[in-house]
Parts: structure tokens; C-alpha cells; sequence
């Protein structure tokens, strides 16, 4: 059993808009939501910018209970934001406390690449090392539990189909799709919330300041460190939010009349197994090939049909060879490449929630019909340089675009791709 | 012959049970889920079956009760209260 699949409802908080409304403005504008960050500064840093959703604990009071509110920390509110605002946008209607029913038809495959970090280092950590273990009451295993997320938005919905979490680094949101998108497939769902949510901590950034991967070149300058692309990249700004995607069969969405954003045409996963050039930290390029490809070929489609593509691109060396992986997977040379764009420049890598995020960008871009700059991108690293004229600085109309492609590469050499295409009764 | 307590002695305890009630149901309110069973609250109320607080949550309300009160209440002692009356009895037992 093969059914196609939809996407119905979109949420997002991310660090330069929260809500898909004032999100799709930002893109648009080229928005950037990366500022100074006072705990990295006062900790030492290298990098002391990072992309944090603002405004986030008077949107989670005014949604969730105060109970519920007590055993969330960031990742878990903005999951729950974001997951509230795809459900709603989908159509469908939040169950009421006290109402006993479940629904078994739809599930959930919310990631997070580190998971409640802040949990850890700011309570559990320092009480049980005091020796104040009793004092951690009983919310601070549901935070940091890895699959924390998905649970804290089952019980929010009263979702009864599968509910997991997946965690594969930095791919964790293109994964998630792809995971979710399966189960409709084969129609042990009718609908699956999908995506992923990373909470703000610099307990969650230090690891990767310490590996020296974070830009250090543009503390002052918090507006230009995220440049994707660039000569002048000089390592990723870290960040935090979610997204979510409301994936649901395309009988489901036709029976109940639902809106649809676009379709999810195809996706692929694999991993690079650390050989080839690839290893814990990089990927390996014929992987990267082997996954776009396999994606397009999961959609029935050929690389010329490609319109948009939202890279990986987080703004490290990475940069040049993800391109050339790009061309080589789409057999779109410089002089033919699709419009080219990195989320990443406006709210930098939000990790375990990034592809999620971008993936909701992505369908945005697809059905209003456009490109989001990519931000400092100006100067143009010297191997992308032939690609210059894929690279958008404005907003770019692309009022003819069907096809987008999204996907998150991981550490652990591990990849995800996601197709979609722009909802079109005509093609349906 | 018991001494009878002083109608000063009744009245200062009858306000502090009072005060003690009130900050009791302040610390649950948070957590209650039958807010209609919270509105008609009294000693009799119990905590999980008229107000629906998730019992994993009563870990939470002692330690509120002992910040609160500055007091310490040992695990064997928690086991035993069920009713908003056995959590004043026994913050007030605490109190000395």
C-alpha cells in the first residue's frame, strides 16, 4: 500500500519570528534573528551569538496549563508551540482537557539532537552533586527524558497512532518527515506531526565552541555571523526552536476537505558510515549524492526538475563540498543550478531542529512562490562562485517553481531529503 | 484536670489552621484539574480523586509545602495524606 501524502499544517518558533505568518515576512525580508547572547559571554565563548526565539514563555502561559507549564523547559515549549500552531493551521480542532477520547489515527515523530540539556545542567547536575537528589521533584526526568518532546505533544493532543522521537543530529528534522511521511505510506497513519525542536542552552553550545566549529569572527556583528556560502564563513552560529509539519494522507485531507500546503513527493535516509570522507563530524560526499538521489528517485523525478533548493549550509568549510554534491546529485551544473538558499543565514543552525525549521521554510517558499535571501552571501566563497547566479540576496519571485528539495546532514555521517511539490489542483 | 485552652490561645490557632489552609490550596491550585472541585475546596477535599492532581505531582507539593513553611516532611509522612485536611494537619504538626 502506497499513499500519497500532504501537508496540511505548519508551525514554527524560530529565533527570528515565531508563528508561520511573521515567519514567512521575515523570510521574505531577509530577516535575521541572531543576537549577542549574555551566557556565552559571561562563560567564556568564542562565539557569543546564537539564534533564540524571543518571547516564547509568554506565548507558552497563555497556551498551556500551569501544571504542564512546570514540567517544560525550552525544547518542550517551543515543540508544543509549534505543534499547537500545525495542528490548529491544520484544520483541526485542540481536545479539551477532560475529554477522554484518543485519536488512533494520528501520531508523532518530533526529534531533538541533544534533548533536554538545560534540564541537566541547571538542575539535575548541581542538586544531585549537593546532595539534594529529593529536591528535583518529580519533572526532571519527563524534561530530559530524549523522547520528552513527542510525549509532552501526545498528551497535549491526545494522539494515539505511534509516538516517537528521533534524534540523528543535525538531520533530525528532514528524518523525522521522512519517518512520518512512511507510516501514512503505508497506512498505519492517517496523519503524523513531524519535525524537531532544540531548546536554547549554552550547555547544548559549548561542545561545539570547544571544537571550534562556531563563528568567532562576528561577535559585534550578530546580524552578519551566519554566512552560509561565504568566503568569510567562518564556523555556524548555534540556535534553538522547532518546527512541525502536519503530514496526512492525501484521502484523509480530501475527506475532511483540508487545505493543503504542498505534497511530499518523496524522501530518502542514509548514513555515509564514517568511509569515503566521511566521519563523525563530516560527511561523506557519495552518501550525501546517494541520498539526494535516492529521494528523487523515492519522488519519481529527475534532478531538471528541481526548482528550489534549501541546503544544508550551515556556514563551516562544509559549504563548497555540499554544493558540489548538490550538482553532481541533481546533474545541474553552475550554469543550470535551481535557486539556491540556507535558511541557515537568517536563524542559523537550530540542530536537531533545523531541518525541521528549514523544511517548513521550504514549503512556504513553495507555495508563495518565492526564494528567501540568503543572507551574507555576498562574497561568495571562491569554488560556489560559479553558482552565483542560483544565489538569491533579495527575495527572488520564482512564480513558476513546482519543486523543492530540503535536506539536513548529520554528525554521524548521517543524511535525510526531503521532496515536495507545490500544491497544484491541476497536477493532483 | 486538663487545662482548657485560653479563648486567645483557640483563636490565634484557628488562624493559623486558616492561614495554613490557604497556602496549602495556593501550592495545588497549579497542578488541580477539576476546577469546579476546586471552587467548593474544604479539609474533606482529596487531592486526587476530587481534584485530579497527577499523583506523580505530590513530590512537587511537598517540597512547596516545606519551602514554604520552612519546614521538613519525611517520605513516610506523605504516604498518609489524601485530603487538603491531612496536609494542614500535618504542615501544622510540623510547625509544632
Amino acid at each position: 500500500m502506497t499513499r500519497r501524502v500532504v501537508i496540511t499544517g505548519l508551525g514554527v518558533v524560530a529565533p527570528n519570528a515565531n508563528g508561520l505568518a511573521d515567519f514567512e515576512l521575515a523570510l521574505r525580508k531577509g530577516r535575521s534573528g541572531i543576537r549577542r547572547n549574555a551566557e556565552m559571554e559571561k562563560c567564556g565563548f568564542g562565539c557569543r551569538v546564537a539564534g533564540v526565539p524571543q518571547g516564547t514563555d509568554a506565548l507558552a502561559e497563555a497556551a498551556f496549563d500551569a501544571d504542564e507549564l512546570l514540567a517544560m523547559n525550552s525544547s518542550h515549549r517551543y515543540c508544543s508551540l509549534a505543534a499547537l500552531e500545525a495542528w490548529l493551521d491544520a484544520g483541526l480542532v485542540r481536545p479539551e482537557r477532560g475529554d477522554d477520547r484518543v485519536d488512533w489515527e494520528t501520531g508523532a515523530v518530533l526529534g531533538t539532537g541533544i534533548g533536554g540539556m538545560d534540564t541537566v545542567a541547571e538542575k539535575i547536575v548541581p542538586l544531585v552533586n549537593e546532595g539534594r537528589v529529593r529536591r528535583l521533584g518529580s519533572t526532571a526526568v519527563e524534561q530530559c527524558m530524549a523522547s520528552g518532546v513527542s510525549a509532552r505533544v501526545s498528551g497535549q493532543l491526545a494522539l494515539g497512532n505511534q509516538v516517537t522521537t528521533n534524534s540523528s543530529a543535525c538531520s533530525t528534522g528532514v528524518e523525522a518527515i521522512a519517518m512520518g511521511a512512511e507510516r501514512i505510506r503505508r497506512g498505519l497513519a492517517s496523519r503524523m506531526l513531524c519535525g524537531g525542536a532544540e531548546g536554547a542552552s549554552h550547555y547544548i553550545w559549548a561542545g561545539f565552541d570547544s571544537m571550534r566549529v562556531l563563528c568567532r569572527g562576528f561577535n559585534d556583528e550578530p546580524e552578519k555571523a551566519s554566512r552560509p556560502l561565504s568566503a568569510s564563513a567562518g564556523g555556524f552560529v548555534p540556535g534553538a526552536g522547532a518546527g512541525v509539519l502536519v503530514l496526512e494522507s492525501l484521502e484523509s485531507a480530501r475527506a475532511r476537505g483540508a487545505r493543503i500546503h504542498a505534497e511530499l513527493l518523496g524522501s530518502a535516509l542514509n548514513c555515509g558510515g564514517h568511509r569515503g570522507g566521511g566521519s563523525m563530524t563530516a560527511p561523506n560526499p557519495t552518501a550525501v549524492r546517494r541520498c539526494v538521489g535516492a529521494a528523487l528517485a523515492d519522488a519519481g523525478i529527475d534532478g531538471a526538475a528541481v526548482d528550489l533548493v534549501n541546503g544544508h549550509l550551515t556556514a563551516t568549510g562544509a559549504d563548497p563540498s555540499e554544493v558540489g554534491s548538490w550538482s553532481a546529485a541533481l546533474g545541474r551544473g553552475p550554469a543550470s543550478f535551481p535557486t539556491l538558499t540556507a535558511t541557515k543565514s537568517l536563524i542559523g543552525h537550530t540542530l536537531g531542529a533545523a531541518g525541521a525549521i528549514e523544511c517548513v521554510a521550504t514549503v512556504l517558499m513553495l507555495a508563495g512562490r518565492f526564494a528567501h535571501p540568503c543572507r551574507n552571501s555576498e562574497d561568495l566563497h571562491p569554488e560556489i562562485e560559479a553558482f552565483a547566479a542560483a544565489i538569491p540576496h533579495e527575495e527572488r519571485e520564482l512564480s513558476e517553481a513546482t519543486i523543492a528539495v530540503k535536506a539536513g546532514f548529520g554528525f554521524g555521517d548521517v543524511n535525510a531529503c526531503a521532496v515536495f511539490r507545490r500544491w497544484d489542483a491541476r497536477a493532483a | 484536670m486538663l487545662e482548657r485552652p485560653s479563648r486567645r490561645r483557640r483563636e490565634k490557632s484557628d488562624m493559623q489552621r486558616k492561614e495554613v489552609f490557604e497556602k496549602v490550596v495556593k501550592i495545588l491550585t497549579p497542578h488541580v484539574k477539576n476546577q469546579a472541585a476546586l471552587a467548593q475546596v474544604s479539609d474533606s477535599t482529596h487531592i486526587l480523586d476530587d481534584l485530579k492532581v497527577n499523583s506523580a505531582r505530590l513530590v512537587d507539593v511537598v517540597l512547596a509545602f516545606e519551602d514554604e513553611f520552612d519546614i521538613e516532611i519525611p517520605d513516610e509522612d506523605v504516604d498518609a495524606v489524601n485530603t487538603i485536611g491531612d496536609c494542614v494537619n500535618l504542615v501544622l504538626a510540623k510547625l509544632g
